[in-house]
């Protein structure tokens, strides 16, 4: 029985028929003429882009949020004017449709790739806008996802578009498999959230037969093809056990031998807090307001303010309720706190505090705000402020919440300078919280967005789990909340290094408390230690997983 | 002629978000509209893929060019898209 290996990034298992993403649509031969009438063919060329345009632009509709904007970008482009009379030139020449459209993209393809950086990495999404067109003419299937399947498949591809995610639930795929990806990238996050098992990073698979049973296992990172019966029953029964049913009110986090680790949830708003309840958070370990902020000419009133945490607040009676003060610049830039200049780097530039340190007057009325939401509520607020970079950053917040009489003021780390003088820090803060993302962004020099560097980014990287150790040493409370957390092996070693709570996607807590619950801490430092004497980020991984015997 | 040279503020240039709102505010109106690097070839500023091939990028300059019933007003919301930080 064969057997693959890859990256298992969100645990469960999953069982079904291969659906194997068909790639490229075949180039159209160069030469290939229409016989007769342009005119015709121009319509017919239009037509087709008429219809691809429309169906992205349903999907986006359907699918809400983030992916309604990105689908109604792609329609655009389907659209384009400058397109469709290169289009129609071409077939005037006597170029049939398919080869015009080929040719047409081909064009716009050169110059953005031409262009690179973030251009460059559009070229995939011309690519595919193309293919769909180009199957329309053709007549052959659309590359991309079958419609819903008698029972839910495998989802197997080089890599997963937006486009063919966006739609997706568990009903319809039983897991991931990818050729390429990394644990930050798209779909291991996708996946995540939707509590799918998947595997990325998983060399061969693209080439797997359609329609093999394949049994995928996305704690392990390991792919069963054609599994016998006898080892899929065994291995679905292990994965249910180790997710468990939610009780109504489950314990808190914490090792087999009872070393409390606070597992909390990430939430951007109130609309967040059901799911965090229904998965059993303890808390809230990062309170992003920056929703509260974006896409608006003003600050939200304080009244406005005040509603909206006071909703986050009475939902956690009795628990922690983490808030991150405004995280506005670099790529969540607001009109109303625009920069001193052109900043070459808005990732280097002024972010986070260093944006609010040059608007006071923004943060003393979110910290008012957050003070009179808190009054009469019993939950225990705490307030933490992103992108500090050194032990006067730190007073100068704490100087600032105290003035608004707010008496748990924190820091999130994420820069390295930040981590390596945590104590200095410790000094000043009540409580660290570690995002991983940035603080990986900025200690490798890898912008975060840039797909071609996501080895950078792999939480594992043993410069990474340094940095972090160093903060959970400083000798007071130090949490995480970047993805590293939600990933179950590696939550067991962030505890062994003493991390004192994992704040992560809900719907990643069941996962961990069972990892955590597994082992004992002893068995967790010994991960820890053994990740950090690790080279490289896979030995790492392998390094920890052979002392967590109870995620094998 | 009706035109503007405006400086384009968006920190991303005129990509991504930015792009797509010119893109759909420059579409709706019922006559021609162009965009161009100061001295450079216009382009029509309807088209997605030519504005991103012109990669303009945060603190560039641009001019818009449009003729006939409502370009002033046009050109005012276009400049106004590009002109937010």
């Amino acid at each position: 029985m064969e057997r693959l290996a890859g990256a298992g990034v969100s645990p469960g298992a999953g069982y079904g028929p291969a659906y194997v993403m068909s790639g490229a649509v075949q180039e159209p031969a160069p030469g290939t003429r229409h016989d007769g009438d342009p005119a015709a063919e121009a319509v017919r060329a239009a037509a087709a882009m008429e219809r691809v345009a429309a169906e992205l632009e349903a999907r986006g509709e359907a699918a809400g949020g983030d992916a309604k904007d990105v689908l109604a970008a792609q329609a655009m482009i389907a659209r384009d004017p400058a397109l469709s009379t290169d289009v129609t030139t071409l077939i005037g020449a006597g170029t049939a449709a398919e080869r015009a459209v080929f040719e047409a993209f081909l064009h716009y393809r050169d110059i953005l790739s031409g262009i690179g950086g973030y251009l460059g990495a559009r070229v995939a999404d011309l690519d595919d806008i193309r293919d769909r067109v180009i199957a329309e003419l053709a007549g052959v299937p659309m590359p991309g996802l079958p419609r819903p399947a008698g029972r839910p498949y495998v989802l197997v591809a080089r890599d997963l578009a937006p486009a063919d995610t966006a739609l997706l639930s568990p009903d319809v795929v039983a897991a991931f498999v990818t050729e390429e990806g990394g644990p930050t990238g798209h779909t291991a996050i996708l996946a995540r959230a939707m509590g799918v098992p998947a595997v990325v990073a998983c060399p061969g698979a693209a080439s797997i037969a359609p329609g093999t049973p394949l049994l995928v296992d996305g704690a392990t990172g390991v792919v069963r093809v054609a599994p016998s019966r006898e080892e899929v029953t065994a291995t679905l029964r292990a994965a249910r056990e180790v997710v468990p049913v939610m009780p109504a009110a489950p314990a808190p986090g914490a090792t087999s031998d009872g070393h409390p680790v606070a597992l909390l949830a990430n939430i951007g708003g109130p609309g967040d807090v059901p799911s965090a309840l229904r998965h059993g958070a303890e808390g809230v370990g990062l309170y992003r307001t920056e929703l509260l902020f974006l896409d608006r000419g003003e600050a939200p009133s304080e009244e406005e303010q005040i509603a909206a945490y006071r909703q986050v607040l009475t939902a956690f009676p009795g628990r922690t309720v983490t808030v991150r003060v405004l995280d506005a610049g670099a790529d969540k830039p607001l009109s109303f706190l625009p920069p001193p200049g052109r900043e070459p780097n808005p990732a280097l530039g002024r972010r986070g505090l260093r944006v609010l340190r040059a608007y006071p007057d923004v943060l003393a009325v979110q910290l008012r705000a957050l003070a009179r939401a808190a009054a009469g509520t019993s939950a225990v607020l705490r307030v933490m402020a992103p992108m500090v970079a050194t032990a006067e950053d730190a007073s100068w917040f704490a100087a600032a919440c105290e003035e608004a009489g707010l008496t748990c003021a924190g820091v999130m780390i994420e820069v390295p300078a930040a981590a390596l003088r945590a104590a200095d820090i410790a000094a000043v803060a009540g409580f660290l919280s570690v995002g991983t993302n940035d603080l990986a962004q900025y200690a490798f020099a890898a912008d975060r967005e840039a797909g071609a560097l996501a080895a950078l980014q792999d939480p594992w990287q043993p410069a990474l789990l340094d940095l972090v150790a160093m903060a959970a040493a400083a000798g007071v409370p130090c949490g995480v909340c970047g993805e590293a957390g939600a990933d179950p092996a590696l939550a067991c070693v962030l505890a062994g290094l003493g991390v004192s709570s994992l704040s992560m996607t809900a719907r990643a807590l069941p996962w961990v408390r069972a990892a955590l619950a597994r082992h004992t801490l002893e068995q967790c430092r010994a991960a820890a230690a053994a990740a950090r004497a690790a080279r490289t980020p896979g030995e790492a991984r392998a390094a920890a997983r052979d002392r967590l015997p109870g995620l094998a | 002629m009706p035109e503007r040279k405006v400086i384009v503020e968006s920190q991303v240039g005129l990509h991504a978000r930015p792009a797509a709102t010119f893109v759909q505010t420059a579409a709706k109106a019922a006559i021609d509209v162009t965009v161009a690097k100061p001295g450079g070839e216009p382009v029509s500023a309807k088209s997605i893929l030519s504005i991103l091939a012109l990669d303009v990028r945060h603190g560039e300059a641009i001019v818009i060019h449009a003729e006939g019933d409502g370009a002033e007003r046009l050109l005012d919301e276009l400049a106004a898209i590009v002109s937010v930080p």
